[in-house]
């Protein structure tokens, strides 16, 4: 090695993103070995706020562990909480009456959308625009208020039982549902005209941080990140659960990579979740929310269970061993960002600073459910 | 004597206008922010919240001046006053009216731009100082963006001294007596006319760190950027430096194209036009501010140097041009 190029490696310097940052929005910390702005190496350190939710739910019946799974992400609660229900159901063997299906999918793809406002607001936050945060609070509380009524939550909700819900809807929601659809539609286009066609917006995200498909299996992303990658994965439509067949929606997916087909890939999904959500309120059956021969202690038989669904950020799925005791003998959780997050370090490098910070925020992360 | 006492009320004058002016700026802006997002914005001290910049300083004032370990103590203490006292002695040459100039002095435009020159340094010596490797990437973007910006404007600015003959600001005011005077037109011998007016204010944004260019202190990056550190007062210098840099911005944008203290209709010219025009420019920028998201770094350095010095370039050999035809 020359004297220059020898002098030129130790010209890096480390700097520590987090774990109080404000680009990574909960306590993540990034080890960057920086070469002035360009970043040599990115490596996230997990687990400032690790609370061993694995351990929990081998310490908790199985009826009380569903408030942990809702605090793992706590943006998308409502599907979290639909993958523990389902694999317990599964387990089970319980029948879940029709109309409890469609309200947890109504639910479910509300508190999608709610998670996409929230991610499109924080997104353009990083981009150093400030005023799209406040609209898309403003839409999303109008989602919190209509999941407030029924579930008397806003953001854990616990709303599922083993084999249906909590409670029936009232009257109100079935209209004030359709008014928010009504308002987000003619919302959206002028976020679009605002942000996402914004010159300054398009020239920060086109071609920025590009993951290959290559790159999304190695990794075993999913959600968003693997759509905007080119490949059409979705549990809803892969391994469909619930009563998502009878429902005519689409996948979208972009096949650019970059960060402006992510961001695409979530804006349309809100569209998606919003043609779901209509259709479901059109078909709502009557009857029953909850089953009728649901035991009072849930003992799965013995028995290896797994259970996938599609949180707002990829896929979520438990699996859970029982030894037909009242509570799970071992439990393992796969939270999506875990692994989304796990490419950045092969996705960053050489990268500027700023540009890192936008795939960041492009992957959507929520800290307290990468380290659960 | 008389001179004396006269420069004293000036100064005096004049550092309770930047203050002022600077206080209450940030006033407009956490309002106009509000409003912008379907806010209220700051509403409970005083009616509309208007004393909430006298309850801001003096929370700033009280606040301890926290001096971390290992920075360079006097380079530290001295950044935020370099931050300040550029902004407040460029007010001295500015033309508020025909009369109301501190000192009208000949060279006045190169004086501005010779105080601005110094600001910088506040922001160098502030994040160097800081020993804060945020601090320092902060800086070192805040340099090489005000000085790549700093040479499409001085093009500007020289195409505009041709056209008027003088460095003398209230003489170029002077020269413009009406709307169809105004430097902002091709007409008048400034070829590109308006084009040459969003250069020039682009580069005042991109001067005074303005989003969308405020790159040195990108929050969602640098956190606070160069004054990462500096707490209470020392913070409060840089804030309020800041936005007497705003106004000296649209001060000078005011003279060299819209006319300054001149009515655009010939009629009863004088301060008021003057702070008017000041202030629908301010407010701009607060307005742009809140619109956009940031640039990145290479995309402004790109925008200097690919567009705006080539076309300020063209525009002075076009307007030397057309001065030689006319």
């Amino acid at each position: 090695m020359t004297l220059l190029a020898e002098s030129q490696l130790h010209e890096t310097f480390e700097l520590n993103l987090g774990p109080q940052h404000p680009a990574t929005h909960g306590v993540l910390r990034v080890k960057l070995t920086m070469d002035g702005e360009y970043i040599v190496k990115a490596e996230p350190v997990l687990g400032y706020i690790h609370r061993m939710h694995e351990k929990m739910g081998e310490n908790r019946t199985w009826a009380q562990f569903m408030a942990n799974v809702g605090r793992m992400d706590y943006l998308s609660a409502m599907s979290f909480n639909h993958g523990y229900v389902a694999l317990v159901e599964r387990a089970m063997g319980i029948e879940v009456p029709e109309r409890a299906e469609y309200l947890r999918v109504i639910t479910v793809e509300l508190n999608r959308i709610q998670s996409h406002l929230l991610w499109w607001g924080a997104f353009v936050l990083d981009l150093g625009g400030f005023s799209p945060l406040l609209y898309a609070f403003d839409d999303r509380e109008q989602i919190l208020d209509l999941l407030e009524t029924v579930t008397g939550s806003r953001l854990t909700y616990s709303y599922f039982r083993f084999g249906g819900l909590y409670n029936d809807i009232d009257e109100n929601f079935v209209d004030g549902a359709r008014a928010f659809i009504k308002r987000l539609r003619s919302r959206i286009p002028m976020y679009h005209d605002l942000v996402t066609y914004n010159i300054i917006l398009m020239t920060r995200l086109k071609g920025v941080g590009p993951i290959s498909a290559e790159m999304c299996r190695k990794y075993g992303a999913t959600g968003p990140v693997l759509r905007g990658s080119g490949i059409q994965f979705d549990i809803r439509k892969n391994e469909p659960y619930s009563v998502y067949p009878e429902f005519d929606f689409d996948i979208p997916v972009y096949h650019e990579g970059d960060c402006m087909a992510r961001y695409m890939v979530r804006m349309d999904e809100m569209e998606q979740s919003m043609r779901i959500i209509e259709q479901a309120l059109d078909k709502l059956p009557d009857g029953p929310v909850k089953a009728k021969k649901v035991p009072k202690l849930i003992k799965p038989p013995i028995g290896d269970y797994y259970h996938a669904v599609e949180a707002a950020r990829g896929t979520f799925s438990i699996r859970v061993v029982s030894n037909k005791t009242n509570k799970p003998y071992r439990m393992k959780l796969r939270s999506p960002t875990f692994s989304n997050l796990s490419l950045f370090e092969e996705a960053s490098e050489g990268m500027l600073l700023a540009d890192a910070l936008a795939l960041m925020g492009s992957l959507d992360l929520v800290i307290p459910e990468i380290d659960r | 004597m008389n001179e004396v006492i006269r420069l004293v009320i000036y100064l005096v004058a004049i550092i309770a206008f930047a203050a002022l002016n600077a206080a209450y700026l940030v006033w407009v802006e956490r309002k106009g922010a509000g409003h912008i997002q379907r806010r209220i914005g700051p509403k409970e001290v005083g009616p509309y919240g208007l004393l909430q910049p006298l309850a801001d300083g003096a929370k700033l004032m009280s606040k301890q001046i926290l001096i971390p370990r290992g920075v360079d103590v006097p380079l530290f203490m001295i950044a935020p006053v370099l931050a300040m006292v550029p902004a407040i002695m460029s007010f001295v040459t500015i033309p508020f009216s025909e009369t109301l100039v501190a000192r009208d002095i000949n060279i006045g435009l190169l004086m501005i731009f010779a105080f601005a020159s110094v600001n910088i340094m506040a922001l160098l010596l502030g994040g160097w100082a800081s020993r804060n490797k945020y601090a320092v990437i902060s800086a070192t973007r805040a340099v090489s963006q005000n000085v790549s910006y700093e040479i499409p404007m001085l093009i500007t600015v020289i195409t505009i001294v041709m056209i008027s003959g003088s460095m003398n600001l209230n003489e170029i005011v002077m020269q413009q007596t009406n709307i169809l005077k105004w430097y902002i037109w091709p007409w008048t011998g400034n070829f590109l006319g308006p084009i040459s007016f969003l250069l020039f204010f682009t580069c005042s944004l991109a001067e005074t760190n303005r989003a969308p260019f405020d790159l040195g202190e990108a929050e969602s990056e640098l956190i606070a950027g160069f004054h990462t550190e500096y707490a209470g007062m020392g913070f409060g210098m840089f804030f309020m430096g800041e936005y007497a840099n705003i106004v000296i911005g649209c001060s000078l944008i005011t003279i060299l194209f819209l006319g300054g203290w001149q009515c655009p209709f010939g009629l009863f010219p004088g301060i008021h036009w003057f702070l008017i025009k000041l202030y629908a420019l301010c407010w701009t920028f607060v307005w742009i501010r809140w619109t956009y998201p940031r640039t990145t770094l290479w995309g402004l350095l790109n925008l200097s140097w690919k567009y705006l010095i080539p076309i300020s370039l063209v525009n002075l050999i076009l307007t030397a041009g057309l001065l030689k035809v006319m």
